[in-house]
């Protein structure tokens, strides 16, 4: 039983901690976006509140609180509460299968820096972001509102475009490492650098890229919330911490899907040419960790790079992209793996 | 001999794209080289209420009321700045100088009471050309909030020039 007791302690405290670290980055990632804005554009960026900015997100988040709720007359009222939330928990579900760091000892007790290393990770993980789209449907739907309705309606049947593009990709993925857990796959993305994913699966990594960007509703593919053309999109009639809850949820989308990258493709926390030590100590996790981080950041600066350097895709531009281009792409690099897969296994190349 | 239908003739697709165009990836690319190196770039901004532009010397401010070498007042309350006025900004009331203060003005006519609406005013520099004594000139002064309408109303003791040197003007 005490082990019992110890193991779920050991769990909410991982989840606490990863769910609090998540939530810190996100907060200053909204700042991070605004600065590294400022500085794509020749300018400054936010810097009035607190030293170089940085309690600007705490100032953000008084705001959000203070402004007036409005739910518009004759909306759903139960969908139009429920929509927000339901984005934020879908994105904040994603963290619990990410791998943030390797296993690490603290108070005698060896911990895994992953809430729950599940056997089907990435199926959860698939599924996860797939609900997420809910949240934005609801919205728009509940709104009362054609702009917000055209925002849902694009932004549900591009997600469901482009996840059959991210399964693609992830399936040839999958049929290299033989494993679903995602602990698992950063496992075996260790040692030299050129062991990770990436080197292995190059066109898979860019369909997985761009399908990711395409999913966490961003700049070239943010056609649900397109403020040139729908006033705000799915989010139009939303204020004060419904709206701050839509735009948190969309930040906790971009971590996890630049986590996912470098889990993926990156070797997640694993550190390039450094072996896991036989008795990992407290620093160790610390290491990974960091390492884990350093590599998201990583990609959540490309999200941002991105966002400043290209336009918004027009709508059929976005269905061709996904329909014609990326689902051939991601079945012939399905059909590559397999033949090299084949290949190397019978010429005894395995590994 | 009429043009052929087809791709090649239609004036709306003039461009071909090429095989490296139609990728896509290699301008975008391409394009993210461009925002990196401005990313890279000093950023412009003037952080303006600590950092100032320098303006003209013939910027068009605040007005100023000027006196004479002994420090008498010019104005000598003539109107012509209230009637060349295109806004209807300036508000004069002459009179004739008391003998103790005879010492004060140039002349025995003087403005009693001289206002300028901040909000009215266009900064045209109108008074300016009409003053036959030289007496009113614009600065270049340009921070004017205030939290009420009236307090831009600016009478003559705020607009004439201090005793002991000029202000407003840096050199």
């Amino acid at each position: 039983m005490p082990e019992l007791y110890a193991f779920l302690i050991e769990k909410s405290l991982v989840t606490l901690f990863v769910f609090v670290a998540v939530l810190v980055v996100v907060a200053w990632t909204t700042l991070a976006e605004r600065v590294y804005a400022g500085y794509f554009q020749d300018r400054l960026g936010p810097n009035r509140a607190g030293p170089f900015g940085l309690l600007q997100p705490i100032a953000d988040g008084v705001k959000f609180f203070m402004k007036e709720e409005f739910i518009p007359d004759r909306s759903n009222k139960v969908l139009f509460v429920l929509a927000p939330t339901f984005t934020f928990m879908a994105a904040g579900f994603l963290m619990a299968v990410i791998p943030f760091g390797d296993r690490m000892t603290l108070w005698g007790r060896e911990i895994v820096l992953q809430i729950a290393d599940l056997n089907i990770g990435i199926l959860y993980i698939l599924a996860m972001s797939s609900l997420a789209v809910y949240g934005v449907v609801m919205g728009g739907w509940a709104s009362n509102n054609k702009f917000s309705l055209m925002g849902g309606l694009r932004a549900s049947s591009q997600m469901i475009s482009y996840e059959i593009a991210m399964g693609l990709a992830i399936v040839a993925l999958l049929m290299d490492h033989s494993t679903m857990s995602l602990r698992q796959i950063v496992l075996n993305q260790g040692g030299a650098i050129w062991h990770w994913s990436v080197f292995s699966h190059p066109l898979g990594f860019v369909i997985f890229l761009v399908a990711a960007y395409a999913e966490a509703g961003r700049v070239p593919f943010d056609l649900p919330e397109a403020e040139g053309e729908l006033v705000g999109g799915f989010h139009t009639e939303y204020s004060a911490m419904k709206y701050g809850l839509f735009m948190l949820g969309e930040y906790i989308h971009m971590t996890i899907a630049s986590g996912l990258m470098a889990t993926l493709y990156f070797g997640g926390w694993q550190i390039p040419w450094v072996a896991a030590p036989e008795n990992p100590g407290f620093w160790w996790g610390v290491l990974t960790f960091a390492a884990f981080w350093v590599k998201t950041f990583f990609f959540m600066f490309l999200f941002m790079w991105v966002r400043w350097t290209l336009p918004r895709f027009r709508y059929d531009q976005l269905m061709t992209l996904g329909w014609k281009r990326l689902i051939p792409l991601g079945l012939f690099n399905i059909l590559l793996t397999a033949v090299i897969l084949l290949v190397s296994q019978q010429l005894g190349w395995a590994n | 001999m009429a043009t052929k239908p087809g791709i090649e003739n239609d004036p709306y697709r003039k461009y071909h794209l090429t095989l490296m165009e139609r990728i896509y990836l290699p301008a975008i690319a391409k394009g993210m080289g461009v925002t990196l190196s401005h990313f890279f770039r000093k950023p412009v901004t003037v952080q303006y209420p600590e950092e100032k532009l320098d303006v003209s010397h013939r910027w068009r401010g605040r007005h100023v009321l000027k006196r004479d070498e002994f420090g008498r007042e010019r104005c000598v309350g003539c109107q012509m700045c209230e009637l060349a006025c295109p806004a209807d900004a300036i508000t004069i009331q002459a009179g004739e100088v008391p003998p103790e203060r005879r010492h004060l003005h140039t002349t025995e006519r003087y403005a009693v009471t001289y206002e300028i609406d901040m909000l009215r005013c266009i900064y045209c520099g109108m008074c300016e050309e009409a003053c036959p004594e030289a007496a009113i000139f614009l600065t270049p002064f340009y921070e004017f909030a205030e939290d009420s309408r009236e307090k831009l109303i600016y009478t003559k003791e705020m607009l004439t020039e201090k005793v002991g040197g000029p202000i407003f003007y840096k050199d």
